[in-house]
């Protein structure tokens, strides 16, 4: 899908009615809503401008590959799935039923998501090994990995971006949700990640900054990507944790959430912007 | 040293032979090239050295796998298991994905590295693993007879590395059959992996001294031979368990669980470690540690 024009309008529907289903499981026992609603953006354009998967081509060695290695985020990647036809979307209000498997963390059992994680700094490995079987079989495929800034305080992930870009993996490209927030305090007061830029840099990456909710800026970057093989990638893409709903946004005591139905109708009525600001209390639990 | 099964030369020799024949095989290792230099000559891009990286070769196993691959990793036994358990765990073992996991030096084989380098618990961490299996032969002829087998099975596998030749003539190799060396049950010696020779000598001079003794090589941990292991129970006088690993998680504690869980009554002895061994040559730890031959039968003989 790389260069079909961007779908700009669609894409800002499909986020909308994406951070619709966010708020929507963040009752009735919750979920990481604030960093579900930053990197929902990303999500939505992959799958609806860029990735060449479908819901018909899930197990297709052509196909290409999205690793949410920030696994707790997967409301927005179950809602994204929901919205392009890989699961039914009814299927979304199982969410945390003991029947399903829309849990707290991505499982294979869903169509369309190709690995667990939950454990953070796992999944830039696991897309080396992808990338790496697909740039020995002369494959095209594109192994898409999303990260997130508190992640990068792991370890393996630092040893994976040296190794990626030992290997050459050209293929990969990581996006970092970078919406400033470990899930209990921002991350430049516990462990200062910036500058970014320059980290990834003096690894071997070719690195781009942008505004992870502009479309525009996402298909600049994954162009690039596209048009320039020689290094692994990295977008860092700058977000807002909770973007899209007043009261949960750049709160970091908005990290997982589990709110009433009541309050539930409320954030609805902010994302829609018939109102600005409804919750302001902790009302709700907090993990 | 099998009978009627293709031998081969050596463990490198296999990989090189593995490769050719599989197109959907990868060997990688976290830089230990000990045993396996011409690799990356031989096989090319189907060998991945990742550097001393135990996390990410594991992480790139899994995905390797994902694509439809089997990999071999090769890689010290106690980084394997240890610094990269979470990814064994987590990456290979939720999915139960086809990667032989290959830990060199294991157990007493580190001799003198020290502590750090003393997988003594590998057995027990992969045991923890739902999906995990592990083989622990006995020398070189066994670890590559298993290989065979173990590289076809499309399961994780764990498997402590062993180069030491072969000193008998084993039975051909099958997954989850043990291999019963001798006759006698007036003393069962249950072991695996390198110190099955020690256990053997030990054998000999307890049958020079009028004893009939059964040696069982038990191969495969995981799928565990519970026919053999609960038969010479019942039938044996004596009991000896003899490893090369911490007292909990791997043969003693397997045995332990099976008399339990059979409703059985036996008293098992043992011949293991409560703690790390003395580093030094590996003759002179199995001395002192009273592993030799000479000390497990002296031990046994001393205990009746």
């Amino acid at each position: 899908m790389m260069d079909k024009q961007l779908q700009y309008n669609q894409l800002i529907s499909s986020a909308l009615r994406v951070r619709e289903s966010i708020l929507l499981m963040s009752t009735n026992g919750g979920c990481f809503t604030g960093a579900s609603l930053s990197c929902a953006d990303i999500i939505v354009y992959l799958y609806g401008q860029y990735l060449r998967v479908s819901p018909d081509s899930t197990t297709n060695p052509n196909r290409d590959y999205l690793f949410l290695s920030k696994g707790h985020d997967v409301p927005a990647l179950y809602a994204t799935l929901a919205e392009f036809g890989f699961i039914d979307k009814q299927r979304l209000s199982n969410h945390l039923h003991i029947s399903d498997n829309i849990y707290w963390h991505p499982n294979t059992s869903i169509p369309g998501i190709e690995f667990h994680s939950g454990s953070l700094g796992h999944l830039l490995s696991v897309a080396m090994g992808v990338a790496y079987d697909c740039l020995q079989k002369k494959q095209d495929n594109k192994i898409v990995v999303i990260v997130g800034d508190g992640e990068l305080n792991e370890g393996s992930l630092w040893e994976g971006f040296l190794v990626a870009s030992a290997l050459k993996l050209h293929n990969i490209i990581v996006i970092v949700d970078r919406n400033k927030f470990q899930a209990n305090v921002k991350t430049e007061e516990l462990i200062p990640l910036e500058s970014l830029d320059n980290k990834f840099s003096a690894f071997g990456w070719n690195v781009q900054r942008i505004d992870g909710h502009d479309f525009y800026s996402i298909d600049k970057a994954m162009k690039f990507c596209d048009e320039h093989t020689n290094t692994p990638h990295i977008i860092i893409a700058d977000t807002v944790r909770g973007k899209g709903v007043p009261s949960i946004e750049e709160r970091a005591d908005r990290w997982f959430c589990n709110f009433t139905d009541e309050d539930i109708q409320k954030l609805l009525n902010e994302l829609h912007g018939t109102t600005a600001k409804e919750l302001d209390s902790p009302i709700f639990h907090v993990r | 040293m099998y009978d009627n099964e293709e031998i081969f030369m050596t463990y490198e020799q296999l990989l090189v032979e593995s490769v050719e024949k599989n197109d959907k095989l990868y060997v990688m290792t976290a830089e230990n090239r000990a045993h396996i230099r011409t690799l990356p000559q031989k096989i090319g891009h189907k060998f991945i050295d990742v550097g001393i990286a135990e996390q990410t070769m594991i992480g790139m196993a899994a995905g390797l796998a994902l694509r439809g691959n089997t990999v071999i990793t090769h890689a010290l036994a106690s980084f394997l298991t240890m610094r990269a358990f979470e990814f064994i765990r987590t990456d290979v073992g939720i999915a139960a994905l086809p990667v032989c996991m290959v830990g060199f030096i294991p157990g007493i084989l580190s001799e003198a590295n020290g502590p750090t380098h003393q997988s003594l618990e590998d057995i027990g961490l992969m045991r923890l693993i739902p999906t995990v299996r592990i083989f622990s032969p006995m020398d070189e002829d066994e670890l590559l007879q298993g290989m065979v087998h173990i590289i076809d099975s499309g399961m994780p596998w764990y498997i402590r590395y062993i180069n030491k030749p072969a000193t008998i003539h084993h039975t051909n190799f099958e997954i989850g059959k043990a291999e019963e060396i001798g006759e006698g049950n007036d003393i069962v010696i249950f072991s695996h992996g390198f110190l099955c020779a020690q256990v053997l000598d030990a054998a000999t001079i307890l049958e020079e001294n009028g004893f009939g003794v059964k040696v069982i090589n038990m191969r495969t941990l995981r799928p565990i031979d519970e026919e053999v292991i609960i038969r010479n129970i019942l039938d044996a006088d004596v009991v000896y368990i003899v490893e090369d690993h911490f007292s909990t998680g791997a043969l003693y504690t397997i045995i332990a669980e099976l008399i339990a869980a059979r409703g059985l009554s036996a008293t098992v002895n043992t011949i293991n470690f409560s703690s790390w061994h003395r580093p030094g040559l590996l003759n002179d730890v199995l001395v002192y540690e009273k592993m030799n031959g000479h000390s497990i039968a002296q031990k046994i003989l001393n205990s009746l």
